[in-house]
């Protein structure tokens, strides 16, 4: 630490962050956070101290190297600090809205003991909206060594993988099965959190690479795993994803009104189903809605059902200090009026006589002993339930792997839950060639750890494809 | 985008495409279907493959207008072309040489049998074959299924071709009188119901079920059925399945989750009813 440097004093608090006012914004999908100006963030870069050991770098998954870039902002060479940020990180305008820093790069930042941490997404963000309001161009020349690798889907993990690749001369394909790229960044994530014009510009750049992204490409189906090989591919990187979503087994549970995260999340947002009927599929939520869950995902459905209307509700088994959810998401969606229910998990959900949901039913618990993940395990108490009158029933209570791939690929080895098994290290499967990282290895997890996963894999694949 | 390269009107409110899609037609099994886009404002909709053609590169596709993307999709011509076409996608029809085995198709689910009844016939099964629909005008590819079948039995609800009444009354008499080792059966959900009805339980009745559907990739859990008392996704574990041990009460009710936003919807779409925006596809063209 700079001990020997003369004290300087330390603002205490990250400059706030302006926010589109919570009345106003839970009426519509426009972005909730505005961004720093330049003042604002030459003012934060300003309170980081440069600490030689810089501990925040050990908190960020791919490393970037935090007290260089955010020195950069002080000194106001936004280029350089947003080319800094870019030797580790493809998306930096995506991980700057989404990474949950207060448990990565931000929870080890020295400042942040005493005070409030340096706000190093902020400012990550800050660099990368800067530059594209420059409209800089800054497509590198590139030398093409003549092979072949194709990646299979187009979410944080595998864009990244092909962009690392693409910057290393190799021909990309990758092969998406939606109609658009960006797995959950453009089909999960809604609108007032990532504008998708945030994602399409990204996956622009990448594209500038060279790397070819082809939409309406189910692999498994159109291509296997074992016949891309064949067509000359010379290794294959595999970034599918956990977009199965899970149900509960409750009764009710199929009657009209229940939705998965999933489906209520992909109308909304890939559909667009709140601009109906301009666009044509229809989304339905009536005037109650139920979330259930207590992650990123519930918050997501709930702040949109708010936002189409519907009062909502998040029904989570334990309690506010258990919640997966970034902080933010859970802050703001306090603000916005979504009123939360903890302790409490539903066992059945009852209908009318067209089939619609009319209540949801749940059992109340308590939390009893920490279990092996250090989390207290939720118990029910016995004859305790209470119900609730809503319209729709949104279950976000985790996804797992997809199944087309491994289905159609014999020699891939998976592990019971159906995550591809691979090296922690390079992504390697138990084929030749075959390599794969992000959410359908590690079940779901975080954008940023799905990019790390297809960086890895890209120095992986290039070792194996030069040796 | 892909290209529509013929359309046949075969019936009122019943067309055809043949659809230039090379990939999915060197892919394609009977039993699938694909799911297309029309344009940006789009929905997702899914469509059984009626038939395809591996050297040419086609997929025929038939379609009744039921609702508003199915209004639009009649309106383009050969020529035109489609945002979006997905496939190939769902399992393929188990195909195995069972020994006699009766295909029924009703309305617009004659298509959809089509390829399954052909590729039963290359594997050797005697193909007993019934379609039906409410009235002659209304029934379509009788030429095709009697080129694929080794007898074809026509029903009408008013008599107006073959006999009077419902494909499951023909197969109540064919059941009395030859033995019957598979029967598969495509059409409205209230005929596939009828016909597992009267099928005994031994007889393994295969239905394809039409839920409503998103991404058509096991993502999203709208297209859920119930079939042996276990939900299942339609559009990866089926669409077809054992018709004596599907939930069709579900499958009814489900079918109607978005009724009033469709009626809304075409209300809005439909020529001459408020605001007519029909003919907007035809910006695919510029
Ligand atoms: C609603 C929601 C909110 C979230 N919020 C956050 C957040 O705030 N911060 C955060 O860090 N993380 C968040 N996450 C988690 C994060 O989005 C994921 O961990 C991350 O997207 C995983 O990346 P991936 O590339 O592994 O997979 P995905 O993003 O899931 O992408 C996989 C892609 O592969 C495609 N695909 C699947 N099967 C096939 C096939 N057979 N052929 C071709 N393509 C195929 C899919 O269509 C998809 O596009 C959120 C997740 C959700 C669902
Ligand atoms: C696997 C499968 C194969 C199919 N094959 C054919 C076919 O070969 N020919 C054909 O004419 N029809 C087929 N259908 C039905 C066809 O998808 C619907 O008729 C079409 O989606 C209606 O859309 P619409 O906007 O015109 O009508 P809408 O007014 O939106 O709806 C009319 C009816 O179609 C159903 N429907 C609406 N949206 C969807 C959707 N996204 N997915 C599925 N069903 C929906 C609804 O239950 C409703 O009752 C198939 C459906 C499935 C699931
Ligand atoms: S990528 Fe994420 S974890 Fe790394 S510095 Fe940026 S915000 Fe922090
Ligand atoms: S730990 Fe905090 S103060 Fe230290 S270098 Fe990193 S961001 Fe700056
Ligand atoms: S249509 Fe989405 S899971 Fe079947």
């Amino acid at each position: 630490m700079s001990q020997d440097k003369p004290k300087r004093k330390i603002i205490p608090n990250k400059h706030p962050m302006p926010f589109q006012d919570p009345e106003i914004r839970n009426h519509n999908f426009d972005e909730v956070a505005l961004g720093y100006s330049e003042d604002t963030a030459v003012l934060e870069a300003s309170r980081c101290i440069h600490c030689k050991n810089s501990p925040c770098v050990e908190g960020c998954p791919v490393g970037i190297d935090i007290p260089a870039f955010i020195k950069m902002i002080s000194e106001r060479d936004f280029a350089g600090a947003i080319n800094k940020i870019k030797e580790k990180n493809y998306l930096p305008a995506i991980c700057g809205r989404v990474c949950p820093q207060e448990s990565q790069c931000e929870s080890k930042c020295t400042i942040g003991k005493k005070n409030e941490p340096v706000a190093i997404g902020r400012l990550e963000r800050f660099v990368a909206d800067w530059e594209m309001a420059q409209g800089i161009d800054s497509t590198p020349d590139i030398k093409p060594n003549g092979k072949k690798v194709a990646i299979v889907g187009s979410g944080p993990s595998g864009l990244t993988t092909a962009a690392c690749l693409g910057l290393k001369g190799y021909q990309v394909t990758v092969f998406e099965a939606l109609h658009v790229a960006g797995g959950v960044l453009i089909y999960g994530i809604p609108e007032f959190r990532l504008p998708k014009q945030i994602v399409a510009r990204e996956i622009e750049n990448i594209s500038k690479l060279g790397v070819d992204i082809r939409v309406n490409a189910v692999v498994g189906k159109l291509n296997s795993i074992d016949e891309l090989l064949e067509q000359g591919y010379d290794a294959v990187y595999i970034g599918t994803g956990a977009g199965l979503p899970y149900f509960m087994n409750i009764p009710g549970e199929n009657l009209n009104g229940v939705y998965s995260a999933n489906e209520f999340l992909t109308r909304n947002n890939l559909m667009k189903a709140y601009k109906f009927p301009d666009y044509l599929t229809p989304i339905r939520v009536g005037d109650r809605v139920a979330v259930i869950g207590g992650g990123n995902v519930a918050m997501d459905s709930a702040r949109t059902a708010l936002r189409l209307g519907a009062e909502s509700h998040i029904i989570y088994r334990r309690t506010l200090k258990e919640m997966p959810a970034r902080h933010e998401e859970i802050e703001h969606a306090m603000e916005e009026g979504v009123n939360f229910e903890y302790l409490a998990s539903p066992i059945e959900i009852k209908g009318n006589e067209e089939g619609r949901v009319t209540s949801i039913i749940c059992q109340k618990y308590e939390l009893g002993e920490a279990d092996e993940s250090g989390r207290r395990k939720p118990i029910p108490i016995p004859g305790e339930t209470f119900e609730i009158p809503v319209d729709t029933v949104i279950m976000a209570i985790g996804q797992g792997p997809n199944p087309l791939v491994p289905q159609t690929t014999p020699d891939l080895e998976t592990n019971k839950w159906g995550n591809i098994i691979a090296d922690a290290q390079t992504g390697a499967t138990s084929m030749e060639g075959v390599y794969a990282g992000g959410d359908v290895v590690t079940g779901a997890a975080t954008v940023i750890l799905a990019m790390g996963a297809g960086k890895a894999a890209a120095d992986a694949i290039d070792e194996y494809l030069k040796g | 985008m892909f290209e529509i390269l013929l359309k046949e009107e075969l019936a009122p409110k019943i067309k055809l495409f043949k659809v230039l899609a090379p990939e999915l037609a060197r892919k394609a099994e009977p039993g699938q279907f694909i799911i297309l886009r029309i344009d940006e404002e789009g929905e997702r909709i899914p469509l059984t493959i009626a038939d395809f053609d591996r050297d040419a590169g086609t997929i025929t596709i038939i379609f009744q207008e039921v609702g508003k993307t199915t209004d639009i999709l009649g309106t383009l011509e050969a020529g035109d072309f489609l945002q979006d076409f997905v496939g190939p996608l769902g399992m393929e029809s188990e195909i195995e040489n069972y020994g006699t085995v009766v295909c029924i198709g009703g309305g617009v689910g004659v298509a959809p049998v089509f390829p399954i009844a052909r590729a039963l016939k290359e594997a050797g099964n005697t193909v007993i074959s019934i379609i039906g629909a409410r009235t002659a005008d209304m029934l379509i590819w009788k030429q095709e299924m009697s080129h694929i079948s080794s007898r074809l039995h026509v029903a009408t609800d008013d008599g107006s071709l073959g006999q009077k009444g419902f494909v499951s009354d023909v197969l109540l008499e064919i059941l009395g009188k030859t033995r019957v080792d598979r029967i598969i059966a495509i059409g409205p959900v209230p005929m596939m119901e009828a016909v597992c009805k009267v099928t005994p339980e031994d007889i393994t009745t295969m239905v394809s079920l039409n839920p409503i559907m998103v991404d058509g990739t096991g993502m999203c859990g709208a297209c859920r059925v119930e079939v042996d008392k276990k939900t299942r996704f339609a559009c990866v574990d089926g669409p077809e399945f054992d018709g004596h041990k599907v939930n069709w009460e579900l499958v009814k009710m489900r079918a109607k989750m978005f009724a009033k936003e469709e009626k809304e919807a075409l209300s809005y779409h439909r020529c001459g009813e408020g605001e007519c925006q029909c003919h907007r596809t035809n910006q695919n063209e510029k």
